[in-house]
């Protein structure tokens, strides 16, 4: 029998590469009793979402600070020259 | 075949148009202002410098953000620190999420209500940055470099200088970290607020 923390590292890899049936079976069948595992699975859906909306390239909204900008701008000047 | 659909804006404009975007855009992959900074600007002069080659198959801002991705990776190759992770390299702070003998949860993962919705509140983006700065550097590269930009598994091992394996735990990592800091700060508290 599977532990829920090993549930959780497969869960986790087979978001990134296929597992072998036996493990999918496994892991399944864990899902059948696990409540736990079986949210754990659902938010690794929504991570992957999450990180796929516009909102992740947000940062808070943060904006390229003033001083930085400044310097950008006379570097691009330069080389524009 | 259309492959002229786009062109390239007066570089002086760039700036302007793209640097709040960029540096965001950076900022979310490597976490460090100063860096964010560095590479908008590598960004743009390497766009200055090659915008005779300038396809335009995509948009100055597809463009633009291409090559600041590859700027992004240039970038942790630069950082890559020498040592690699052993897959048994202890992690407290994930060993405390499971029960010492069995392994179960020890905490287990709730049901969150609503989590699209929070996609849409600046709140929420604030909270999930805070998380994502309170990983591991690796962890937090592994996931933005997988999650983000959904580059393969085959190369990012490549880029971070890791095996497989231990990509896998490095995402795994991350993946238990967030869910649960978000968890914490996130639907948690707005359960209880309800």
């Amino acid at each position: 029998m599977l532990s829920c923390k090993e549930v959780s590292e497969l869960l986790s890899k087979a978001r990134d590469t296929r597992l072998p049936l036996y493990q999918r079976l496994a892991v399944r069948l864990h899902l059948l009793y696990c409540e736990g595992c079986t949210q754990f699975r659902r938010q690794l859906a929504f991570l992957h979402r999450l990180a796929r909306h516009p909102g992740a390239t947000g940062a808070g909204a943060a904006r390229l600070p003033e001083p930085a900008r400044q310097r950008i701008r006379e570097q691009l000047r330069r080389e524009c020259r | 075949m259309d492959d002229s659909g786009h062109t390239l804006s007066d570089p002086q404009t760039w700036l302007d148009a793209h640097g709040d975007s960029l540096y965001r855009f950076a900022l979310m992959r490597v976490r460090d202002s100063t860096v964010a900074e560095d590479l908008v600007q590598e960004t743009l002069l390497a766009a200055l410098r090659a915008r005779d080659r300038f396809a335009g198959a995509a948009s100055e801002r597809t463009w633009l953000v291409a090559i600041l991705k590859n700027k992004i990776i240039d970038h942790f190759r630069r950082n890559r620190h020498e040592v690699t992770l052993p897959d048994d390299d202890p992690d407290e702070a994930i060993d405390a999420m499971f029960l010492e003998g069995n392994n179960h949860w020890a905490r287990p993962p709730a049901a969150w209500q609503h989590p699209d919705q929070a996609l849409e509140q600046t709140e929420f983006w604030k909270t999930f940055e805070d998380c994502l700065q309170a990983l591991p550097a690796r962890q937090a590269e592994a996931f933005a470099l997988t999650e983000f930009d959904n580059h393969s598994s085959e190369e990012l091992c490549k880029i971070l200088e890791v095996s497989t394996s231990n990509l896998w735990v490095l995402l795994h990592r991350a993946r238990l970290r967030l869910r649960e800091c978000l968890e914490q700060h996130w639907f948690g508290a707005s359960e209880e607020n309800r």
